[in-house]
């Protein structure tokens, strides 16, 4: 069970939850839960947003206020909160469909604005709740119900992306780190600024039963293998660093959150 | 004091929506609408408001939604193609109950069509654009004075009934520079949302009142916690699969403002005392009907004008009511779009009167010499 801080900022009357045994969705809800109890948050000022799919269904079962949008557009729901009430910590939980592909748009936008929101993408590599189709970060030659030959897209890097589109704190770690995520998601609420938390887990469900992780233990042994902290990974070569997983802190850079800027927007206006 | 200017349709929106207390717009440039966005931009500021330009148009309704959960009265506008991209989260803001201004400044289409150019072709969208069932309220606006009354209307019942109401203006109306009086500030009627009374162990989100059937709204960071969803959900505002829930909630979502029906609908009549000949229009149109029907009355013709100011919803009874009590006999319907709204008029009168659709669809709009023919022909 859950220490008792954790245990009040879930909805328990929800359990069982709707994912499968073994998901790691739970190992991240149990890390954003600790995060916030140990950071102190307030309930009524926590606003956790998600799109549609199987991780968006999180914040259902968190008691906070939260807000289950459409697929794809959580983070502009979240952007909307956030400059209507700056004084609100926002979180908006995606998995890698939201994120990277029908709301490819809305990521980077918000990676550019640096809006104060902290967003934690659950990278599972397939849409599972739809059965198990390929998504942009399947792995190329990966199998899916719509890649029965194997992925043909290249698979998308979404902390490269955040990176490049100009967010200002971009981490990664998996779901055999769970004090890491719990350690890089604090960061990342605590980040003045747009902070992009990847957390690579698994949907053993529809990926694994096509890639050889048809278990949930091949995929915690999996993470647990492939995983490269940045500093050692800083020092290997490409070559060796293909197939590996690189965690950690991956970028925190300076920069005027959104809507600390947009104060001076009022100001200027305002003569 | 009241003060007359000289503005267009867009601008008249735009200050309609401040001068109600629209403190936040999401928007995205198109044409014609992007004159309204352009305001906001300047005067939301100046208010203390927030205007952000999103980068889509769903990115602007679902911003606007987000700063509408979070306490701001809020707005977002759009021309034909953006209208289509927001239909979407039109729906999740009906089914969310979630109050918000969408303008709709109609031009050609279908798809970019004609982008500079009026059309009415997105009245029926607008009734049923966005999957599902749910209560429409949709202003159309016939003068620059109205864009600003229909907008301060909007704001009053996107916040009592908690949904979105829209305001379908055409390029028309939106480009149109003609003179408007603004009132002062405090004859305006303001509406606000209502806010839960109770504490938050005793606050079940969507427990409507019994009296008006809306529940009262907490805005996140007022010190109550809720869950918001696109899902079909119970009282509590959580999904629901059960029959009886789903029922309670979609029924009353359709009857909150149904029984206030009488309170939203509006319409303007003329001339309908002993109109022979009855032309229904909307929105620009009506300007070259009305003329053409003042016109033929100076000449001893009996024609009458009706004017829905409310698509929707549509003043049938209304109508029906002037067709049945007047003895008109033959109502012509001009209309830039292939007759979207004549089915809904001749539904409307249930066969008392002969009716006669006539379109435009080439980007003109109606000159009054044309329907003066049109009422000559059938009279």
């Amino acid at each position: 069970m859950p220490r008792d801080d954790v245990m009040k900022w879930l909805r328990a009357q929800f359990m069982p939850h709707i994912w499968c045994p073994g998901c790691g969705h739970g190992i991240i809800m149990h890390a954003i839960l600790r995060a916030l109890s140990s950071l102190g948050k307030n309930q009524d000022e926590v606003v956790i947003s998600s799109g549609i799919g199987c991780s968006s269904r999180m914040p259902g079962y968190i008691d906070a206020c939260t807000l289950h949008t459409a697929h794809g557009r959580s983070l502009a729901f979240a952007t909307g909160v956030k400059l209507s009430n700056p004084k609100l910590t926002v979180i908006d939980v995606m998995g890698d469909g939201d994120c990277s592909a029908i709301g490819g748009n809305h990521f980077i936008h918000a990676c550019r604005r640096n809006i104060g929101v902290c967003a934690i993408v659950m990278n599972n590599n397939i849409y599972g709740m739809t059965g198990g189709q390929a998504s942009p970060t399947t792995p190329e030659g990966a199998f899916a119900s719509t890649a029965p030959y194997g992925a043909v897209d290249p698979a998308f890097d979404i902390c490269k992306l955040a990176i490049g589109a100009g967010a200002t704190f971009v981490a990664r770690a998996t779901i055999a780190q769970p004090q890491m995520c719990e350690a890089l998601i604090k960061k990342g609420i605590d980040h003045n600024g747009f902070s992009v938390i990847e957390i690579m887990t698994h949907c053993h469900t529809q990926f694994g039963r096509k890639n050889k992780r048809g278990k949930p233990i091949d995929n915690f042994n999996y993470f647990k293998d492939a995983s490269v902290m940045k500093a050692k990974a800083d020092a290997m070569s490409r070559e060796d660093l293909r197939g590996k997983v690189v965690i950690g802190e991956l970028h925190h850079a300076e920069g005027i959150e959104y809507t600390d800027r947009y104060k001076s927007v009022i100001e200027k206006a305002r003569g | 004091m009241p003060r007359a200017e000289f503005w267009q349709g867009n601008k008249a929106i735009a200050v309609g929506g401040l001068d109600a207390g629209c403190r936040f717009f999401g928007g995205y440039p198109i044409t014609p609408s992007t004159e309204i966005a352009e305001v906001m931009a300047e005067e939301l500021p100046k208010y203390g408001g927030v205007f952000i330009q999103m980068e889509d148009e769903i990115g602007g309704i679902a911003a606007t939604i987000g700063g509408s959960i979070a306490g701001k009265k809020a707005m977002t506008g759009t021309s034909g193609p953006g209208f289509s991209l927001k239909q979407e989260l039109l729906g999740y803001a009906y089914i969310a109950e979630i109050p918000l201004v969408c303008v709709d400044v109609q031009r050609g289409g279908p798809s970019t069509g004609l982008p500079t150019k009026v059309s009415q072709g997105d009245v029926m969208q607008a009734r049923w654009g966005t999957h599902g069932d749910h209560a429409t309220i949709a202003f159309a606006p016939s003068s620059v004075q109205e864009c600003y009354d229909l907008t301060v209307k909007a704001f009053n019942f996107s916040e009592r009934f908690r949904q979105p109401v829209l305001i379908m203006a055409d390029e028309v109306i939106g480009h149109m520079r003609e003179r408007i009086v603004i009132p002062d500030a405090s004859s305006l009627t303001i509406v606000n949302r209502k806010k839960p009374t109770v504490a938050h162990a005793d606050f079940i989100p969507y427990l409507a009142d019994e009296q008006d059937d809306i529940p009262p709204m907490a805005a996140f960071g007022d010190g109550y916690h809720w869950h918001v969803t696109g899902l079909t959900s119970n009282d509590w505002g959580f999904p629901t699969n059960n029959a009886p829930d789903i029922d309670k909630k979609i029924t009353r979502i359709l009857r909150k403002v149904e029984r206030f029906r009488s309170e939203v609908v509006e319409y303007r009549a003329e001339g309908c005392e002993d109109a022979d000949t009855l032309v229904v229009s909307y929105g620009c149109v009506s300007r070259s009907a009305l003329r053409a029907v003042r016109e033929l009355r100076s000449r001893g013709v009996k024609a009458g004008h009706f004017r829905p100011v409310t698509l929707w919803p549509f003043p049938d009874v209304e109508l029906e009511k002037i067709v049945s009590d007047c003895g008109v006999k033959r109502v012509i319907v001009p209309e830039l779009n292939m007759g979207q709204m004549f089915l809904e008029i001749e539904r409307a009168i249930h066969g008392k009167a002969e009716t006669f659709s006539r379109t435009l669809l080439n980007g003109e709009l109606f000159k009054p010499a044309q329907i003066i023919k049109y009422i000559e022909e059938v009279a």
